[in-house]
């Protein structure tokens, strides 16, 4: 196990790692415009990102095991129709969520 | 009305998922970091510096098995190079917003980009402040729920269990908005299948940056030329 000091040094460098991460388009881009190529493509990338994030979400699901994702279906399903209903971010998430909730307790 | 606690009002509601999610998935990172055998103030140390759930969760592992500093900088490094992708559709939306662009950058998390890709700042409010606020409401939920975690988790009764499923339903209904927005549904079609194909070949600890740079790689394919 790391000792602690070498944890705050190493958090600390860790942080500064992630950090360039996030920062390294910003610098890149900075004083100059981005390619006429990304300039095209930048409106479409968060819709891509946020149906990847969504799988992400579901990536530890096992699908050969009962009841493998069902419930989670179910409870995405609850999200889409309550906000195609009712437009209401709020309703939908916690809605969605309460009813997994009691789905994973009642459905092992 | 551009006061902080005004600011605050118009963007707590926005981050109300993340709240949820933050908290739900921050006490079991800070009782797992207790349970390593380290002190409890080590989580909000980490969830101030380097604020990334992925990044700190892994980074338990690598202290528990002391591995050397450049292993769990490369790790950090792989883990977290999905960040490049956000960056580059926020750099018109940070141009303006003043002294707040440092801290956004930093503080760039998938939830935080899904939510700033989706809101635009009230007219009364500058957009800087706006998104600011809610990137630092949604790092403040981060460190509470890992010092909670790391000070109380043993002692939490009831179950958390399903409750982080918060994120998953917010970044669902975040699909729905921009679906609704831009009425192009090829973007999200491209961003699914990249993702799933990717969870198929390169299994769970590896999908994201795949699914990521496939993605950004076929849009630049089938929309690269388009105006």
């Amino acid at each position: 196990m790391t000792p602690i000091a070498g944890t705050i040094a190493a958090t600390v460098l860790m942080g500064l790692t992630i950090l360039a991460t996030r920062a390294f388009p910003f610098l890149l881009f900075s004083r100059r415009d981005p390619p006429r190529i990304i300039r095209f493509v930048e409106k479409y990338i968060p819709p891509m990102v946020m149906a990847v994030l969504v799988v992400y979400c579901l990536k530890d699901i096992r699908w050969t095991e009962s009841p493998s994702g069902f419930r989670e279906i179910l409870a995405i399903a609850l999200v889409i129709l309550l906000h195609a209903l009712k437009k209401n971010a709020l309703l939908s998430i916690f809605g969605g969520t309460a009813f997994y909730m009691i789905l994973i307790n009642i459905w092992k | 009305m551009n006061s902080s606690s005004s600011v605050i009002k118009t963007a707590f509601p926005v981050t109300i998922p993340v709240l949820f999610g933050y908290i739900a998935i921050g006490i079991p990172f800070g009782l797992m970091l207790v349970k390593a055998g380290y002190p409890w103030w080590l989580a909000p140390i980490m969830s101030v510096l380097m604020y990334a759930g992925a990044g700190q969760y892994i980074a338990i592992g690598l202290f528990a098995a002391n591995a050397p500093l450049a292993g769990m900088l490369v790790t950090m490094l792989m883990v977290n190079i999905r960040h490049i992708v956000y960056g580059l559709s926020l750099i018109e939306k940070f141009r303006g917003v003043g002294k707040w662009k440092a801290y956004l950058v930093f503080s760039l998390t998938d939830e935080t980009y899904a939510i700033l890709t989706g809101v635009k700042a009230p007219d009364n409010i500058k957009p800087g402040s706006f998104y600011g606020t809610i990137a630092l409401l949604d790092q403040s939920y981060w460190i509470l729920g890992s010092v909670v975690g790391a000070l109380a988790g043993e002692l939490i009764p009831f179950s958390f269990a399903g409750i982080d499923f918060a994120l998953t339903a917010l970044f669902v209904v975040l699909l729905m908005d921009q679906l609704t927005r831009t009425r192009d549904m090829l973007p999200a079609a491209i961003g699914l299948l990249c993702a799933v194909a990717a969870l198929a070949l390169f299994g769970p600890g590896q999908m994201l940056i795949a699914a990521l740079c496939g993605g950004l790689a076929i849009l630049i394919l089938v929309r690269g030329r388009q105006k």
